[in-house]
Order: structure tokens, then sequence, then C-alpha cells
């Protein structure tokens, strides 16, 4: 097999607040392969972002990491920040949720983009903005020329994300890790937003992490899923299988929490007992048991590890659960 | 739902504008007692305005808001406090809206204390236990502060403070936007019981159709300040006719069939915020289906099939 893009091997992220220890990620191991899409899906506090936060070097100060982190073969923790940066933003990119924050508010937009190229490539100022409008226009902005001379707060929504994807793209990454990038958008433009990262993956072979917590938004354009539950994974299947067939229970119910504007009409809606689990809860069993409706003694005792699932029939999957849902 | 005699809400022509920016352009509507309302619309639409104009948390120009036939827009202050103990409201960020350093206990006696006239601390605590236990926390919860909770549960301690005084309108702005899809049915379904149990009317604002979808009645659609399209839950999914509400629909992802999304029938994001127009239609600029006059005159929000208006100059070629 060829190196995979990113490889986590054993990941652990704790932060120490006011003396307390909080474990938000629980010895993760993914593989992204070159130009694979891969979809990490969770509630608010499951540890998604914080995976590759950790990868990017991007934690807050009181973390500590434990595990590997490798991109293209090399090892990510523990580098330099100047050695970091030769692949932070050029070959290994990120895209955040709120584009109105992530973007720089007082550069205007062609600099902001001009700017990746002048750093990683030692682009001339002229070849750069010439390179940013072309950039633009591939994400479809439209009058690119106009909005590399505007600021992000001129902009939409919609076009500022627009914008932070081209920016993303422009030394040709091998990996784009887009953290929620349509959570902030309306339903139309996220339905854009999608299309466009669909198009940037056929025509640019770059490989995609999407970490978001709607399976509906994730449908669409990933080749595997990962679902992460309080601070570990506990389902990986091809994203087809995964929705058509989850084998972990709360996979299942997450699947059945979602309405829908077609189908019948519930007169109550599905829901999920409980509480998601607050960061840094340790139970020595499954931490889904309390909310799980296969629990069983076993579950509240003995934490289930994350196994290849045993009928298989299409690519890989794994599944952490003592009473996977067999159907 | 009780759709003879009178409406307990009409709202007629309500304008309000902010500065140079029109948020609500015109817009009247009835509610009536016991129905839920669901207001679909993207950020920007004037979704909220609306419901803060309704309860005069923003001012608004110009319109009517009779409340059970009584113009909220025209009663002096006395009068309206008095009134809102009737009309309450449920917001989006639900530790954002609660009072930090007030226990939840004190946060949801307050209406009590405001409208239910001198009751006795023994009393108070009994109701607020009462209401504690309704939405699901139990009353040894109520010395806590709101930090102490998730999400979830401090939606439902707004729920709580909301409904103690069995309101005969609840507006609800987006009061599952913030939550985890796990904890979102557990919320509406909350909602859906205190309804059932007190009668209250419900104005449903979300930018979610999936949700309105299974809890409304009747279905207003926003777009830029206007209503474009306003039908009962079922012909608004079966048979929508406004070439916004279609789009909206068909950007809807979903988990079940991704990839059977239609193309939206939407040019793209022209890059500004739209606003209401004195000149033809707001939505002509992303309409596919744009004529000449969609330029030139505003269409006006008409009767296509009962009960079911929608605001286009083509509506008639839409409907099936």
């Amino acid at each position: 097999m060829a190196t995979p893009t990113l490889n986590v091997e054993d990941l652990s992220v704790d932060f120490t607040h006011r003396g307390t220890r909080i474990s938000a990620v629980r010895q993760v191991s993914l593989q992204v392969a070159p130009g694979e899409c891969v979809a990490i899906v969770g509630e608010s506090g499951s540890g998604k972002t914080q995976v590759f936060m950790a990868a990017m070097g991007l934690l807050a100060g009181n973390a500590s990491v434990d595990g590997r982190v490798c991109f293209e073969g090399a090892d990510l923790l523990g580098t330099e920040p100047a050695q970091l940066n030769r692949v932070r933003g050029s070959k290994l990119t990120m895209i955040f949720q709120d584009p109105m924050t992530s973007l720089t508010p007082h550069l205007k937009i062609g600099q902001q983009l001009a700017e990746v190229l002048v750093c990683h490539r030692q682009a001339t100022w002229g070849e750069a903005m010439s390179a940013a409008r072309r950039m633009l226009e591939r994400v479809r902005v439209p009058e690119a020329a106009r909005r590399l001379n505007q600021y992000p707060h001129e902009l939409s929504g919609g076009l500022r994300q627009r914008a932070m994807i081209g920016m993303s793209l422009m030394c040709d990454p091998a990996l784009v890790i887009a953290d929620e990038p349509t959570t902030a958008l309306d339903v139309t433009v996220q339905a854009q937003i999608i299309d466009l990262l669909r198009a940037m993956r056929a025509e640019l072979s770059m490989a995609l992490v999407l970490i978001s917590h709607d399976l509906g938004v994730v449908a669409g354009l990933a080749d595997r899923i990962l679902v992460m539950y309080a601070g570990r994974i506990v389902e990986n299947a091809g994203a087809a299988q995964l929705l058509r067939q989850p084998r972990h229970p709360y996979t299942a119910e997450l699947l059945k929490c979602i309405p829908s504007v077609t189908g019948p009409r519930w007169e109550r809606l599905p829901n999920l007992p409980g509480q998601p689990p607050q960061a840094g809860d340790s139970p020595a069993g499954c931490a889904f048991a309390p909310r799980c409706p296969r629990a069983a003694d076993r579950c509240r005792s003995e934490r289930p590890l994350l196994q290849a699932s045993a009928d298989t029939d299409g690519p890989a999957r794994g599944v952490a659960c003592h009473f996977p849902v067999l159907t | 739902m009780n759709t003879t005699g009178d409406p307990l809400l009409r709202i007629i022509d309500l304008r309000v504008v902010f500065a140079a920016h029109t948020a609500l352009g015109g817009v009247s509507f009835d509610l009536w007692p016991g129905e839920t309302v669901g207001l679909v619309g993207e950020s920007g639409s004037g979704k909220s305005t609306l419901a803060r104009a309704v309860l005069r948390l923003v001012r608004a120009q110009a319109g009517a808001v009779l409340w059970r036939g009584r113009d909220l827009l025209a009663c002096d202050a006395a009068t309206l406090r008095s009134l809102r103990r009737d009309l309450q409201i449920v917001f989006q960020d639900p530790l954002a809206s609660l009072n930090p350093r007030m226990t939840v206990g004190e946060s949801i006696a307050e209406p009590l204390r405001i409208h239910a006239g001198v009751l006795s601390e023994r009393h108070l605590r009994g109701r607020v236990a009462q209401m504690l236990e309704r939405v699901g926390l139990g009353a040894a919860m109520m010395g806590r502060y709101p930090h102490e909770f998730s999400g979830g549960q401090c939606q439902r301690i707004g729920i709580a403070r909301a409904m103690i005084l069995e309101p005969k309108l609840l507006i609800c702005d987006e009061p599952v936007s913030s939550l985890d899809v796990s904890i979102q049915g557990q919320i509406v379904n909350l909602l859906l019981d205190l309804q059932r149990d007190s009668g209250t009317a419900m104005l449903f604002i979300s930018h979610n159709l999936a949700i309105v979808r299974h809890l409304s009645h009747r279905i207003l659609v926003m777009y830029a300040g206007k209503l474009v399209e306003v039908a009962p839950r079922d012909a608004l999914f079966a048979a929508p006719i406004h070439p916004y509400t279609r789009a909206l629909l068909s950007a809807v992802p979903s988990a079940s069939k991704p990839q059977v999304r239609a193309g939206a029938p939407l040019r793209a994001d022209a890059g500004a915020m739209p606003q209401a127009f004195d000149v033809g239609c707001a939505f002509r600029d992303r309409c596919a289906y744009a004529v000449a006059l969609c330029g030139s005159t505003v269409p006006p929000l008409e009767e296509v099939a009962v009960g079911h208006w929608a605001a286009c100059h083509r509506s008639r070629e839409f409907t099936a």
C-alpha cells in the first residue's frame, strides 16, 4: 500500500484545566489515503476537531499530546514550528467553520490569497496576485478581479467561504482539512459549497478530511466516514455502507434522529435520551452505554475495542461495540 | 387549533427599517389559538426581526400587531407589560439568554414575580419545582447556575421560564439550532408536550425545514423581509410553488439519499445580502425563472390554491 497522506497512530490529546486533566482524544488511529475524502462525524465535545488541531500544531497551550501523526511519511508532532510551516498552509491546509474570523479583517482578499504563494513559493506579488485572481475564478467567485480589492466584511458568508477554500488550494495541497465548512452558512449556500468542494476534489486530486456534525452534509462527499464519540472512534466504514447499515448503535440512533423533508411525517421527533458525555468523563466501560438501547452489563464494565467487523462484504469497516447492530 | 372566531395574533403590513436596510418590507399574517406556525428563511431574511417586532423588542416603522384585537405597537408601556404575560419567547442561544448570576430557580421564578402579583416564597418555590419537573430537569436543580448545565439543559430552563406563566403564544427563535442532533428531538418533543397540555400557540422560527415540517400546522417562507409563500404544511412540502421555496427544499442535504439531490435551481450567490426592494422581486437575481416583469413589479402575495399563497408572477405556471 502506498504511504497514506495522513497517518494518525494512537493519538491522545489531554488538556489540563485548573489542575484537572481532561482527556479530549483517546488513542485515535486513522489513515487518509492520497485523494481520499474521509469524514469525521461526531457531536460537540466528541474530540473530532482536536485530532486535526493536533495534526496542524494548533492545540491550545494547556494541551499535551501523545502518539504519532505523519503527513506524507514525515512526523508532524514534535516538529519545530519553522519546519512545520513549510508544509502547513501549502501542502497541508485547513478551512475553518467561520470564514469571517479565519480571514484577516484588515487585509484585502487578494493579498491574503497571494501571500500564500509569496511565503511558500517565493513568488513575486505580481505573479501571486494574478494567481489569486485565477483561483477566485476557479472557486466560482463572481467578478474575481473586483473581489481581490475587497475586504472580508464586504463579502457574503458564502463568498468568504469560497475565498477561504481558494486560499487553502493555492499551493496544490495534498490534504485539505475542512472543519465544519458549511455549518455557518444557509442551506442554499451550503449546497453550493458542497458542490464546489466536490468539483475541487475532482480537479485537483487532493485528499479531503471533512469534519462535521451533519451526516447529511458528509453523505454527498465522503468516501469513508469515521464516527467519534467521547474522544474515540466508534465506527469506521465506507460512506454508503455506514449510512445504509450502521453497525454501532450510536450511528444507528443518530441516523434515526435526522428529520427529513421527504417521507412520512413524525408526530414526535426521534431522539437519543440523556446527554452527550462531558469532555473529561471517563466511564469504565463503553461511553455510549448510558444512552444505548442495546447496552448490557458487559458494556458498563468492559470498554469495547474498535474491531474489524466480521461480515465484511465491501471495504474494510470497524466497529467498537460488544453488541453491534446486524441487519 | 381553532380557526373560527378571531385570530390570536394578526400582523398587518409590518415594516422595520434599520438605517438604510429594510429588514421587514411589509409582512401580514394571522395566527390562530393553539396553532403552530413555522417561519423559515435564510439568515438575514428578517425572521428574528419579525419575532422581535411582534414583542416590541425592536421598533416597527409601520404596520400593526393586533393581539386579540389590541394593537401592541400603539399601547402604552404599562399595558404592553401586562399583555406580554401571554406572549413569551425562547431564544437561540440558551446560555446567553439566562442571567449567569442568577440560579436557575430564580430565573424561572422571575416571570412569576413580575406578572403574578404577590406570591409567598413557598408558593413560588413550589411552582418553580413543578416547572423544572415538567421540563425534565428535576426540582433539585433549582439552586444551580446556568454554567453547570449543557446546552440542551439550558434550553429546557429557557423553556421553563417562558412557559411558567402558561402564555397563549410562545415564539421560539431557532430554539434547537445550537444543539446537537441527538438533543434537538428531545427539545422539540418537550415543546410539543407543553403545547398539548396548555393549548399555547407557537411561532417556530427555524432555518431547518425538516424540523419545521414535523411540528407545524402551517408554514411561512420568508425572503429578504417579505413572505414569499404561505401554505399548510403538507401542501408546502408536496407542492411548493415559489422558486425560492423549491430551491430551499432541494438544497436540504440528506443522509439517506445523498446522491439524488437535484441541482438547486439557484444562480450562484451574487455576494450581497438580499434586501427588500420596492421595485421588482427581491429574489430575481438568483431565480432561474425570472422574466422582465420580475424586475419592474413587486409580485403580490396571492392565494393560488385554497390556503396556499405565493408571491411570484409565474406562480400559476408552477401549480401542478
